[in-house]
Order: structure tokens, then C-alpha cells, then sequence
């Protein structure tokens, strides 16, 4: 009798590094911050070899979703080939065996940094975000605990104080990333630090969106079409970034979120932030055979 | 033949019954009872440490009692009133209930604007539009005589007396139905108390709100108050109207402090 023969093969139980304990807790965990849409719930974030900070809550989601069969899209800041976003889906692969993807499209499980691909997502996909704080009411109530009592008893006031006063000092909501949001009419969440381009895209969509903060060890959710609205008073209309009218100066792509190119002579140019969108966009002007999915933009109007 | 005059009956406003408070050993509050009737003012006098401000966050629901009862008589709100679980406690304070405390730091976000310190109380019941939040904010702060070129600085920037006034403004935002005051003008010069004091007058007069003020200045207490309640070691030892307390006082304790402002 060997050791071998009295134990199971590791790899059938658990691929995706986690072990299958510490992925069980965060399914259900999962599970839960789906029930409650919105609701912050508490997870034992997991060692993994990444430095915190660096991506390793919405890591922790997608070793526990990936299987061989996942293909799966890693992104940072709307582009596919970062290093961060690179090194990522290097891994996830190696310890699961599954495919990876740049298309939007062909992905089962996508994990992203700070954005939302401007292709619409379909019910089948699952967006995992990767978190830096989930409490949207850290900048008024620095005391966690208190703060738990904020959201179980919906006392945002102060939320909507400090957009009063932003509004009050500066003309207008000075807030950019991280846009609070209030889910299904209940928990006011933040989005993580996707650009306010990005928030409208979460409203009533069809996928999934899991969002995870492995250093402050909380994840939250939107399920399938669910409400998320930003909160802005009723004659104080919610904008997105000036981006609408941008043309990317590499692809052409012209209606989506941009990033801004400083030039030498003080003037600025733009490259559209989902490096897979303008790659697309020039292989379609090139005459390839592409792809393209409906986008949630089109002309820099945000479709219903 | 002439029909005879009616009386009106009217139900008070608040009634605390039987309302006791421990710290521990230290018992602040003993069988303490008040009632007070629409537009009308309650003031409460004694020395420091009598459970005077203690009976005053009860009446916040700041503090919850060992025993005793509170009713409020409003449309709605029914019931002992610390029997309330927190969140009925802070939507009723939020909206019905108005305080202005002795030290403004408890009563107002010191860094935010002084007109938005008003409109967190109206976007706490509720109010989403900005523009009324503003023109809302306007009124209150006006109302209360606060220098309305200053209503979007930082009541950190202000003078105390200002500071009271801004207090002030949140709490008569929301017209609340019961204005709960606790030393007002302690700490503020003779001068600038006699201004706090005259918007206070004018703010009652005017809108008939119905007060309980809470101070260990007799100037104050006689100045506001249509019925004082005297306290001491926790217990009321006098209570009546605020002329006849004040020239007639009839326990000993109330004619030390009477004779000692004198």
C-alpha cells in the first residue's frame, strides 16, 4: 500500500490553484453577494502569488469560476496586453488549462481592471471586477462598523451630501472613477474605479458582474438585470466623460471611451481604451473577416 | 340666549412619564415626567450634573431610559417611543425632531458647507433635487438670521454665535415638531447670546414651534420659557409657570438659585 493509492489525484479536484475548501467558501460567498444584490459580503481572502493590490480579489473569483472548458479574457484599463493583464491570464491558464481569448466575444469568463468592454455582454458571460475598495462610504465614514450600520439601515445621506457639495464647490460632481451606485434600489455600491463611461453599462445588463476586493477581503454582485442607477439628484442629470465625439487616431474607432495621448506641442491625441475594439476595427477597415458585437455606445450615445 | 364659550381641549404634545436613568452607580435620572403642549416652551433649569441635558438626549432618543415612557402626539408615530428600534429612532429624529447642541461639533460636519450641514437633513428625508435643497437650505439659514453671503462656508470658519446659527437652521429645516435645545448660548459673549436669543424668540413667535431648552442660565430659561421644570440631583423639585417660579419659587433649592442670580 503507497500513499498514492489511499489518496485522490489532485488534479481532477482542484484546478485553478485555490484549493477546494477555500473555493467552496467562495462560491458560496458568491452565491450570497448574488442574493443581495449590491451587499457587501466578507470573504477569507486567499494567499495567491500576486501582491495584494494588484488584482488578487477578482484573481480569487476567477480561479474559483475557471474550469479547462472557461476561455477566458484578462483585461487592465480596457487593454488586453498590459503586463498586469498579461501576467494574469498567463496564470489562470497554467492552472487550469483553459483557453484564453482577446475577443470579447468568445469569452466565457472575463476579468478586468477598471473597465467595461464596449462590446455588449452576453448572459452566458460573467465580468469579474477587480476591486480596490469596495466601500463607497469610506470617504464619509471611515469607521467600518458604523459604516455596516449605514447600509443596513440605507442611511446614505452623506453620500448625497458630499455630491451636494461637490456640486456646491466646483459646479458640478467632481467624482470620475468609483461613481456610487445604488443596486436594485437598495445598497448603494461602488463600481470600482470604472470610468462614469462604464456605470450605465451595468444597468439591467445581461451578465453577470462579480466584484472583488481581495485586500479588503469583501466581493459584491450584480446579477442579470438588475437595476444600478448613480446617485444624482433629479435636476442634476448624470454625464459621462466627453468622449463621444474622440476618434481613435490608430483604428478610426470614433464614439467610445478614449485614452488620451499627451503630444509634445501641448495638444493631445486619443486611442480608444479597448485595444480589442480598435484591433477590430482596423482589421474590419483592412477587409478581414471580424466579428464586431452590438456595442453599448454607438456614436457616443449610450443605447438602451 | 348667548351659547356658553367652549374650551378647547388640547392634548399635549410630549409626555414623558416615570423616565429613569443609571450610569452605572450614578443614577442621573429619577422619576422624571413632563408635558409639554403645542407651542409651548419648556424650559429646564439646574445645575451642572442635575440630568438636565441626560433627560434632554432622552428626549433625542439619544439615550434610552432604564424606565419610563414617551409619547409624541403626531400623526404616525405611535407608542413609547424607546420602545423604537434604530432605524424608526433616526428616520423620527431625522424628521420630526429638531436639536441644537451646546457644542456644535455633535450637531454639525464642521468641513462641509454650512448650507449643506441644513440640506443633509432634508436629504435625509428624502429631498432630491438641488435646486430646492439649495433654495430650502437659503430659507432655514435666513430664518435664522445667518449671513446668507457666507452659507456655503465651512461652519469651521465661523464665530460660535454663527455656528449656533447654522445648528439652528438645520434643525428648523424640516419644520420640525418638537425643537429640543441644549445650552444654546453657553459659551457665547452676553452680545451675541442676546442675538441667539432674539432669533430664538422670533423663530417661536413666528412659527410657534414647540420647544424644550435646556440651560443653567435663569436669563435664558426666563427669556424663552413659558413653564420652567427645576432639577437636582436628577429629580424635578419645582415645576410651573416661568413667572411665577421665578418670583415666587417655593422649594429651597429653586430659591438658592433664583437669589443666586440675583
Amino acid at each position: 500500500m503507497s500513499l498514492k493509492s489511499l489518496t485522490k489525484d489532485w488534479e481532477p479536484m482542484s484546478y485553478g490553484f485555490l484549493d477546494a475548501s477555500a473555493k467552496c467558501e467562495i462560491r458560496r460567498k458568491t452565491l450570497k453577494a448574488i442574493a443581495v444584490p449590491g451587499c457587501q459580503i466578507p470573504y477569507a481572502s486567499r494567499e495567491v502569488p500576486m501582491a495584494r493590490g494588484w488584482g488578487t480579489g477578482g484573481l480569487q473569483i476567477s480561479c474559483t469560476l475557471i474550469n479547462p472548458r472557461t476561455t477566458v479574457k484578462v483585461i487592465d484599463q480596457g487593454a488586453d496586453d498590459s503586463v498586469n493583464a498579461a501576467s494574469i491570464r498567463r496564470f489562470l491558464s497554467r492552472v487550469s488549462g483553459a483557453p484564453t481569448t482577446t475577443d470579447t466575444l468568445k469569452a466565457d469568463l472575463i476579468q478586468s481592471r477598471h473597465r467595461i468592454p464596449e462590446e455588449k455582454l452576453r448572459e452566458d458571460q460573467v465580468l469579474v471586477l477587480q476591486v480596490p475598495n469596495p466601500e463607497p462610504l469610506r470617504p464619509v465614514q471611515p469607521n467600518m462598523s458604523i459604516a455596516r450600520q449605514m447600509h443596513a439601515d440605507a442611511d446614505y445621506g452623506r453620500m448625497w451630501l458630499q455630491l451636494y457639495e461637490q456640486i456646491v464647490r466646483s459646479g458640478r460632481v467632481m467624482q470620475g472613477a468609483s461613481y456610487p451606485s445604488l443596486v436594485h434600489g437598495r445598497f448603494v455600491m461602488t463600481p470600482s474605479p470604472i470610468p462614469r463611461w462604464d456605470v450605465p453599462k451595468m444597468h439591467m445588463a445581461k451578465h453577470l458582474t462579480i466584484l472583488s476586493a481581495g485586500r479588503e477581503k469583501r466581493l459584491h454582485a450584480v446579477p442579470p438585470y438588475t437595476r444600478v442607477e448613480p446617485l444624482v439628484f433629479d435636476d442634476v442629470p448624470y454625464q459621462v466623460e466627453e468622449h463621444g465625439q474622440l476618434t481613435c487616431t490608430r483604428s478610426g474607432a470614433k464614439g467610445y471611451f478614449m485614452n488620451e495621448i499627451p503630444q509634445n506641442d501641448g495638444t493631445s491625441t486619443y486611442e480608444v481604451s479597448d485595444s480589442e475594439l480598435g484591433i477590430k476595427t482596423i482589421q474590419k477597415a483592412d477587409g478581414d473577416t471580424v466579428e464586431l458585437g452590438d456595442t453599448w455606445y454607438q456614436d457616443g450615445e449610450m443605447t438602451q | 340666549m348667548m351659547d356658553p364659550p367652549q374650551i378647547v381641549k388640547t392634548r399635549p404634545l410630549l409626555l414623558a412619564r416615570g423616565v429613569s436613568k443609571s450610569f452605572g452607580a450614578v443614577k442621573a435620572l429619577r422619576d422624571v415626567s413632563a408635558t409639554v403642549y403645542p407651542g409651548e416652551v419648556l424650559g429646564i433649569v439646574g445645575e451642572s450634573g442635575s440630568g438636565k441635558s441626560t433627560f434632554l438626549r432622552c428626549l433625542n432618543l439619544e439615550e434610552t431610559p432604564d424606565e419610563g415612557s414617551y409619547t409624541l402626539d403626531l400623526p404616525d408615530v405611535q407608542g413609547n417611543l424607546f420602545d423604537l428600534d434604530r432605524y424608526a429612532r433616526r428616520m423620527l429624529c431625522a424628521t420630526r425632531i429638531g436639536i441644537v447642541y451646546q457644542n456644535p461639533h455633535l450637531g454639525l460636519l464642521m468641513k462641509h458647507s454650512s448650507s449643506g450641514n441644513v440640506a443633509e437633513r432634508l436629504l435625509v428625508a428624502g429631498e432630491r433635487r438641488f435646486h430646492v435643497l439649495r433654495e430650502k437650505a437659503r430659507g432655514a439659514l435666513d430664518a435664522s438670521e445667518f449671513p446668507l453671503e457666507r452659507m456655503d462656508a465651512p461652519p469651521i470658519e465661523l464665530s460660535g454665535g454663527m455656528q449656533q446659527r447654522v445648528q439652528l437652521a438645520k434643525a428648523i429645516a424640516l419644520e420640525p415638531a418638537l425643537l429640543l435645545l441644549d445650552e444654546p448660548t453657553t459659551g457665547l459673549d452676553v452680545s451675541v447670546q442676546a442675538l441667539v436669543l432674539d432669533t430664538l424668540k422670533k423663530l417661536q413667535q413666528e412659527r410657534k414651534i414647540t420647544m424644550v431648552i435646556v440651560s443653567h442660565d435663569l436669563g435664558v430659561i426666563r427669556t424663552l420659557s413659558d413653564r420652567v421644570m427645576v432639577m437636582k440631583s436628577g429629580q424635578v423639585v419645582e415645576e410651573g409657570l416661568a413667572d411665577q417660579v421665578f418670583q415666587d419659587p417655593q422649594h429651597a433649592y429653586t430659591q438658592q438659585l433664583v437669589h443666586a442670580k440675583l
